[in-house]
């Protein structure tokens, strides 16, 4: 009875992580088909052309480059602006800290067509010009939460004795800092940037309504699967897939590496 | 700071020890100059913007004569009576989405931090991997899963269940894309790492020897999984839920990608009315009514939980 208890669980399991891993499969089986129209939705034939030429597709790889320099901008910003939220919220006692801790909340609990309209009103009302730098504030404005909740959880389980004894070993402030509070928050740090970057890169409502005439990955993709959907864009959705398992590989090695250079 | 007081000392809270140094002006004001720039751009460019919505609601006027702030409330009125289909539809479809995802997502978590041994990073990167790829073009994959000559169709036909569904008004002649159910299931799979890595975190934090503690009290394993891991886990899933059905409620992508004009759900008009038709304050006034009734759900459904530690 236990016995099958127990794989019901480990079955269920595989199930939903089939699920989640299946449509990411048939991205890429259709990277290398060769489709009949416009539209890459049925299998044809076998045929490596947009592998060979991932940008042969009018304005793909231009709102690919777009994409990538707001995501990474959008990252620093948030990660700069987070990281120095998240150490003020856990380090010291001041007021209105109720509030702000509200004011971080709130855009996480917030539907992204609501900031999105907003944020679309204010810059109208400013007339301001929709471009790059709209979405790159919005971006900023909507990764920064999630930075510093994610830093703010590491710098909580920091041992505060730490600090304590770099000054009592005579580390000014900014050495203490660079040298003892730095490397032990860097890992939050680190897992806040890649958030931000992934939500910066996938980012498609915030975008579509701040983006003016400017066209990210994201919408070259929407609008594809209006006019037709080259198989190009599977071709680097396939890309993206094998390059964030392989950096998840790396780290994975470097941090076993670095556990057993500790255990003498 | 007076540590010389009154001799019946009042019992003082606890403070931190950050608080209990005398710290010189200039320091105290660090917490302040180290918020000052995040927050300041939270409240330019998230809390400015809903009060220039506001106001945007109850204008009237049109983009070629301008437009003028005439505390016009009707707008919300019509907005409602017009959308409410759409209302009712993205609440109906984000709330079963989170409901399947809940369903799905517990035993993969509980599969993650309980069974999987030395596999479980390797799961656990299975579960964020297929993030990379661009969701939309994963949305766009269920276009050739679900297609109508599909083996997914034709396995769902082949057992029968097409008509039970077909009957529920769920799918509509013998296909599954343009209907509710391929929009449920967008919704479904591109929230379901939401659930799962909040369930996960809980889950992981529950010591097993609870686990056998139950089992030795004579708990079967139903038992202890309803009265022992379900309430441990209480925090995971209520961040899940909220994290799936706030963002699946406003949602447009898997409802236009995957559904029709009879799946619209309320995030394809604000955006068709902001982008398209140019009725702002019709657009505004249907973002703020969105906003107003996902913070009532969030708001009554913390309250009944039960659960104050959230973030």
């Amino acid at each position: 009875m236990r016995w099958i208890r127990r794989n019901v669980v480990v079955v269920a399991g595989l199930l939903t992580l089939a699920y989640m891993i299946l449509p990411n499969l048939v991205v890429m089986v259709f990277s290398f088909n060769k489709p009949k129209g416009r539209f890459n939705y049925a299998w044809q034939t076998f045929s490596l052309d947009a592998w060979k030429d991932p940008c042969g597709v009018a304005d793909l790889c231009g709102a690919l480059t777009l994409s990538f320099q707001i995501a990474v901008w959008a990252t620093i910003g948030a990660t700069v602006l987070g990281t120095m939220i998240a150490f003020a919220l856990v380090r010291y006692r001041f007021r209105a800290r109720g509030a702000i801790n509200s004011l971080i909340f709130l855009p996480m609990a917030m539907p992204e067509v609501v900031m999105a309209a907003s944020l679309l009103t204010l810059f109208l009302n400013m007339g301001a010009e929709l471009g790059f730098w709209t979405v790159l504030i919005a971006h900023i404005m909507f990764c920064l939460s999630f930075v510093v909740t994610a830093v703010k959880a590491r710098v909580m389980s920091m041992d505060p004795k730490l600090e304590e004894a770099a000054r009592d070993l005579y580390a000014g402030p900014v050495q203490t800092f660079v040298r003892v509070t730095l490397p032990i928050a860097a890992p939050g740090i680190a897992a806040g940037a890649l958030l931000a970057f992934a939500l910066s890169f996938d980012d498609f409502i915030i975008t579509n309504f701040n983006a003016g005439s400017s066209v990210t990955f994201p919408m070259f993709v929407w609008g594809s699967a209006q006019r037709g959907t080259p198989v190009q864009i599977n071709v680097i959705g396939t890309a993206m897939f094998a390059v964030a398992v392989l950096m998840v590989i790396g780290g994975q090695l470097v941090s076993n590496r670095r556990k057993k250079a500790a255990t003498p | 700071m007076t540590a010389t007081a009154a001799p019946p000392a009042p019992p003082t809270p606890p403070v931190t020890d950050a608080a209990v140094r005398k710290v010189p002006r200039r320091k105290r004001l660090v917490p302040y100059w180290l918020l000052l720039p995040g927050i300041l751009w939270l409240l330019v460019f998230f809390a400015l913007p809903m009060v220039y919505q506001a106001s945007t609601s109850v204008q009237t006027g049109s983009l070629e004569k301008g437009f003028e702030v005439t505390w016009h409330f009707q707008t919300y009125w019509d907005a409602l009576q017009e959308y409410y289909p759409q209302f009712v539809r993205s609440l109906l479809y984000a709330g079963t989405a989170t409901v399947l995802c809940l369903l799905l997502g517990y035993p993969l978590a509980y599969l993650i931090a309980f069974k999987a041994g030395r596999w479980r990073n390797l799961l656990l990167v299975l579960v964020i991997a297929p993030f990379f790829t661009s969701f939309l073009i994963r949305t766009l994959a269920w276009k050739t899963i679900l297609a109508d000559d599909g083996a997914v169709v034709g396995a769902l036909d082949a057992l029968r269940v097409l008509d039970v569904t077909s009957w529920l008004g769920w799918t509509a002649d013998d296909r599954v894309l343009a209907t509710p159910m391929a929009v449920v299931c967008g919704l479904t799979y591109n929230f379901l790492p939401f659930m799962i890595l909040p369930l996960y975190t809980s889950l992981e934090r529950i010591d097993g020897r609870l686990h056998e503690a139950a089992g030795d009290l004579y708990a079967r394993p139903a038992t202890t999984f309803r009265k022992v891991t379900v309430p441990l886990s209480m925090p995971g899933i209520v961040s899940g839920t909220l994290l799936t059905f706030i963002p699946a409620s406003g949602d447009y992508v898997n409802a236009e990608l995957l559904g029709s004009t009879d799946t619209k759900m309320v995030g394809s008009v604000i955006q068709s009315q902001f982008l398209r038709v140019l009725d702002y304050p019709t657009a505004a006034a249907l973002s703020f009514i969105l906003m107003a009734v996902v913070l009532v759900v969030v708001t009554v459904y913390i309250r009944r939980s039960g659960t104050e530690d959230l973030v």
